[in-house]
C-alpha cells in the first residue's frame, strides 16, 4: 500500500489513512463487544432479583418492544441505503437518507425514554433492585450509544453542507454507518435475551 | 458486480425483510409457540445470532470485494467475539449453575456454613 490516492473503488478506502481509519473503526467495535458482554453478564446473572419491585414479566410490553425494534432495524436499513448513495457520489441522497435514519433514531429514543419513565412510575427504578439496576445499566448503555450516534451524524451533516463529498468525509460517514449497524446488533441481542426471555420466563 | 444506478441494493433488501422476518418469528417462538421454556431461550438466541450475521454481513460491508473485504480485522473482531461467549458463559456458570432461590433443601448446608464462619468469627 502506497500513500498515494487510489483512482478507482469506494472513495473512503482511497488514502491509506482512510483504509486505517476505518481498521482501527473495526478494533473499537470489537472491543464494544466485550464492554456490552460484560453488561448482558451482569444481568444474565442478577436476573430474577426483583426483591420487592415488580417483575420484568409484569411490565414488559410486546407491542412498545417491536415498534422500537422495527424502528431501529428500518434505520439500520436506510443507514445501509445512504451509504449506498453516497457511493454514486451522491450527496443529496446520503444526506436525505441519513436524516431519515435519524428521525428512526429519535423516535426508537422517545420510545425509550417513554418506557423507562413508565418502569419508574410503576416502582421499577435504578435504586429498585439488583435486577433493575443491571436492566437499566444495560438498556440505558444502548440508549445512550444511539443518542451519541444521533449527534455524531448531526455534526457530519453540517460538515457534508461545508465541504461535500472528499475521500475523508466519506470516511467518517461510512464509519458512523458501521457504528449504527452495531447498534442494531446490540438491539437484537438485547430485545431477546432481556424483552423475549424476561416475558418467557 | 451489480448494476450501477439500482436505488436500493438487492443485499439490503434481502437483509431488511430477513430481519424483519426473524423478529417476529422469534416473538412468536417466545409468546405464541408454547414450547418448553429451555427450547424458546436456545431457537430465539439462535435466531438473534443469525440476525447479528445478517447485519455484519449483508449490511457492514464485512465481505466486499471491491473494498478488499472492508479492511476487517478478522483475528479481532473473532477475540471480541469469544471472550464476549466467555464473559456472559462464564459469569452465569460461575453465578448461577447450580443455584436455586429455594432454600429448604440446602438449609441443612447453610446450618454448617453458618457455624462455620462463627467459629472463624473470632480470628
Amino acid at each position: 500500500m502506497s500513500s498515494h490516492e487510489l483512482q478507482s473503488g469506494p472513495m473512503e478506502y482511497r488514502t491509506e489513512h482512510g483504509q486505517s481509519s476505518i481498521l482501527g473503526f473495526w478494533i473499537f467495535l470489537g472491543a464494544e463487544i466485550v464492554l456490552f458482554s460484560t453488561l448482558f453478564a451482569t444481568y444474565a446473572v442478577l436476573f430474577g432479583r426483583t426483591a420487592d419491585s415488580p417483575a420484568p414479566a409484569e411490565l414488559f410490553e410486546l407491542e412498545t418492544v417491536l415498534i422500537m425494534t422495527f424502528l431501529l432495524l428500518t434505520s439500520s436499513f436506510t443507514c445501509g441505503i445512504a451509504v449506498h448513495e453516497m457511493r454514486h457520489g451522491s450527496v443529496k441522497g446520503l444526506a436525505t437518507w441519513l436524516i431519515i435514519t435519524l428521525i428512526l433514531g429519535l423516535g426508537f429514543l422517545g420510545f425509550e425514554i417513554y418506557e423507562f419513565f413508565h418502569y419508574a412510575h410503576e416502582g421499577a427504578t435504578l435504586q429498585a433492585s439488583a435486577f433493575w439496576s443491571s436492566f437499566f445499566t444495560l438498556a440505558g448503555t444502548h440508549g445512550l450509544h444511539v443518542t451519541v450516534g444521533i449527534g455524531w451524524a448531526i455534526l457530519l451533516l453540517i460538515q457534508l453542507a461545508q465541504r461535500g463529498l472528499t475521500t475523508v468525509t466519506s470516511r467518517k460517514f461510512f464509519i458512523i454507518s458501521l457504528y449504527w449497524h452495531f447498534l442494531d446488533v446490540v438491539w437484537i441481542f438485547i430485545f431477546t435475551s432481556v424483552y423475549l426471555i424476561g416475558m418467557v420466563v | 458486480m451489480t448494476e450501477q444506478r439500482k436505488r436500493i441494493p438487492v443485499q439490503h433488501l434481502v437483509g431488511f425483510v430477513l430481519s424483519i422476518a426473524l423478529t417476529l418469528l422469534a416473538a412468536w417462538a417466545a409468546l405464541g409457540s408454547g414450547l418448553p421454556t429451555l427450547w424458546i431461550i436456545i431457537a430465539i438466541l439462535t435466531l438473534a445470532v443469525i440476525q447479528a450475521g445478517i447485519q455484519l454481513f449483508m449490511f457492514m460491508h464485512m465481505v466486499e470485494f471491491k473494498s478488499q473485504n472492508g479492511h476487517v480485522p478478522w483475528n479481532m473482531m473473532l477475540h471480541g467475539f469469544v471472550l464476549a461467549a466467555i464473559l456472559v458463559a462464564g459469569s452465569l456458570f460461575t453465578m448461577s449453575f447450580g443455584f436455586s432461590h429455594d432454600h429448604d433443601e440446602e438449609d441443612h448446608n447453610q446450618h454448617e456454613q453458618q457455624e462455620q464462619q462463627e467459629q472463624h468469627g473470632g480470628h
